[in-house]
């Protein structure tokens, strides 16, 4: 379906923050989902580009995405601006299990992961749960909602690959470093994030004992199951593997779930 | 009667009949582009659709091949999924039934590493309730064995057509490869075999090079080329085909839209099937559909028969 710009805005350099009015996305998504984005009507680049759902606002009707550019659909995705139309499918996709209203939650987001999270933290403060927020970048200036977390009662921790900004390192070493090992001080991990920093996290996790979700991505055709181009590895029935789709079974899998290579 | 000047008044007729399956239109879907049905029918009412062709399948059930899987060049799609898929038996048992809540012909692609696999695929799904036709895959480029192996030797085509044929009553349709140095030797050897239909191409075998990590894109490597970039070579061999085998011709390949689909009617396909539009656009079967409609009522067309193979009266 097409649906109408809103806003868009460059958060930081590379960054867009894009809102369309679609009530009926806004109705149906949960946190984790994502769209199917057509970037423009070209036959280069050709497919859809999958973008998570980063915010929802149902009284308005619109659904905001956060994404990077990094190649030429969110290039052309990025010159669009309001009153354009852009087509989409979604919401797509398994989102995250919400938690217990009890459980210390901690949200651990690499560079533009921070996306869906987002959409996530929102969620937990329309119910009053707070949670530890590990938000890490590459730089300062790429660090993107810090504040809105910190106004809507999360605790934000910051790590910088350039120690720019907070714990000077990689947001992994800074959970590791944060959380008590042993303790009973987080109950559930949600995270989202580059591949090496989720294998290392999901270590870290596994190790603890702690359950959690992560949010993965692979390229995708379809973005409806019928592909099978998006095929994450992941441990299957007895020891052995099976591949699921990330665009189905996915994007988010229970830690333990996923294999990494 | 199509007298000229006589506008056309009823709605033109689209049905086709492919090998003694009837469709009651002809557009088709691409085996592995549109999974099995269910996939699809939130955007599309399936019951529109001339027949779907669902995902290969084999005798075990395959894994596939490790990701990437799918990598886009200019105006295509490189894919190498390795045929991944629950097995035969489970296909019959889990994924058949639901189709069969569609009033629309189902057709079932197979491949398989020995002619016997074929054979015994063959047997199996003649049995099952809700198969209308089966399409024999001899020309999957992403499999060690077997696959395209089968589609590049005219004689190890016509072995496996044989093979097929001998274990079922339903109409056979085989899928023909493009990296072949003559599809028309294979289309022959295949209809002399007792093909009843053919389809044409399957993906053209290509690889794509990351030079940021200086090594192949997909995890296999190689993979097999698919979507617009490729139409030319589709439509050349769907011409070069229907020259020489009187069979009737699935065109398929880059087909976006309904002038697409029309080439390979013109060069000769009795019938198309959509790929991987779907992916671009989840109603691109209908939009095909209702394009091939519109151009031939404003062209006063009465039977789409009248279009198939009609500009090879401009060969040379
Ligand atoms: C479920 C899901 C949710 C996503 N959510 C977001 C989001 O909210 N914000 C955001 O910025 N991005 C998100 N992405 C990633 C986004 O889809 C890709 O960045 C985008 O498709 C790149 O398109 P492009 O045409 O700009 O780049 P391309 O020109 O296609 O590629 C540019 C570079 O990125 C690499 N690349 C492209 N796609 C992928 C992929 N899927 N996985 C790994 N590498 C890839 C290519 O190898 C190439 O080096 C998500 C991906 C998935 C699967
Ligand atoms: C992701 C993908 C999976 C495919 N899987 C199969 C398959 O299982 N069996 C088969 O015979 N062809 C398979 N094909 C080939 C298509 O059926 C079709 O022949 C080819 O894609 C050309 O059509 P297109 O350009 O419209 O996609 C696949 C193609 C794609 C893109
Ligand atoms: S993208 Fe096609 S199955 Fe997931």
């Amino acid at each position: 379906m097409d649906a109408g710009i809103v806003k868009q805005q460059e958060v930081a350099e590379g960054y867009f923050r894009l809102t369309v009015f679609a009530p009926a996305v806004a109705v149906a998504a949960k946190p984790g989902q994502f769209l199917h984005m057509r970037c423009g009507d070209t036959l280069d680049p050709l497919l859809r580009r999958p973008i998570s759902i980063h915010a929802v606002n149902r009284d308005k009707g619109e659904v905001a995405l956060l994404y990077k550019v990094v190649g030429k659909g969110t290039a052309l995705l990025a010159q669009k601006g309001k009153g354009d139309q852009v087509n989409l499918l979604g919401p797509l996709g398994k989102g995250f299990t919400l938690p217990e209203r009890n459980e210390k939650v901690c949200v651990v987001a690499g560079g533009i992961g921070i996306a869906p999270l987002f959409c996530l933290l929102q969620e937990l403060t329309a119910r009053n749960h707070s949670a530890a927020v590990f938000l890490g970048a590459a730089t300062g200036s790429q660090l993107l909602c810090a504040g809105e977390m910190e106004r809507c009662g999360h605790i934000v921790h910051i790590a910088t690959d350039d120690g720019s900004a907070g714990f000077p390192g990689t947001v992994t070493g800074l959970f590791e470093k944060t959380i008590t090992p042993g303790s009973s001080s987080v109950d559930r991990v949600y995270a989202c994030g580059p591949r090496r920093m989720l294998k290392r996290l999901c270590e870290i996790i596994r190790l603890e004992g702690i359950p959690g979700e992560v949010s993965v991505e692979e390229r995708m055709g379809c973005g409806v199951g019928a592909c099978l181009s998006c095929a994450c590895k992941t441990r299957g029935e007895g020891n052995g593997v099976a591949y699921k789709r990330v665009c189905m079974e996915g994007p988010v899998f229970p830690v333990g779930e996923v294999v990494w290579e | 009667m199509s007298n000229a000047g006589v506008k056309v008044k009823n709605r033109p007729n689209l049905s086709v009949n492919i090998g003694g399956i009837h469709m009651k239109n002809p557009v088709a879907t691409a085996s592995g582009t549109f999974g099995y049905g269910p996939e699809y029918a939130p955007y599309i009412d399936l019951n529109r659709l001339g027949a779907i062709v669902v995902k290969g399948t084999t005798l075990e059930p395959r894994a596939g091949n490790p990701a990437p899987r799918l990598v886009e060049t200019p105006a295509g799609i490189l894919n190498s999924i390795g045929l991944q898929n629950p097995g035969v038996d489970r296909f019959i048992e889990e994924y058949l039934p639901y189709l069969a809540g569609y009033d629309l012909p189902v057709i079932v692609n197979i491949a398989g590493d020995t002619v016997e696999h074929y054979a015994i695929l063959a047997g199996k799904l003649d049995r099952a309730h809700g198969v209308s036709g089966i399409e024999v895959n001899i020309s999957c480029p992403n499999v060690k064995k077997g696959g395209m192996q089968f589609g590049s030797d005219p004689v190890m085509a016509a072995e496996v057509t044989r093979a097929v044929k001998g274990n079922t009553e339903k109409p056979v349709i085989v899928k023909l490869s493009p990296n072949v140095t003559s599809i028309v030797a294979v289309a022959k050897k295949v209809a002399e075999a007792g093909a009843d239909a053919l389809s044409m191409i399957n993906t053209l075998l290509g690889m794509a090079i990351d030079i940021k990590t200086r090594r192949p894109v997909l995890g296999n490597v190689m993979g097999g080329l698919a979507g617009p970039s490729v139409r030319p070579v589709a439509v050349r061999a769907v011409w070069q085909v229907y020259r020489e085998v009187d069979l009737p011709i699935i065109g398929m390949g880059g087909i976006m839209a309904a002038g697409d689909a029309l080439e390979f009617v013109l060069a000769g396909a009795a019938a198309v099937a959509v790929g991987s539009a779907n992916f671009v656009n989840p109603c691109a079967t209908m939009d095909v559909l209702e394009g091939i409609e519109k151009y031939m009522i404003e062209n006063e067309i009465q039977d789409i028969s009248e279009l198939v193979g009609a500009a090879q009266r401009f060969s040379l």
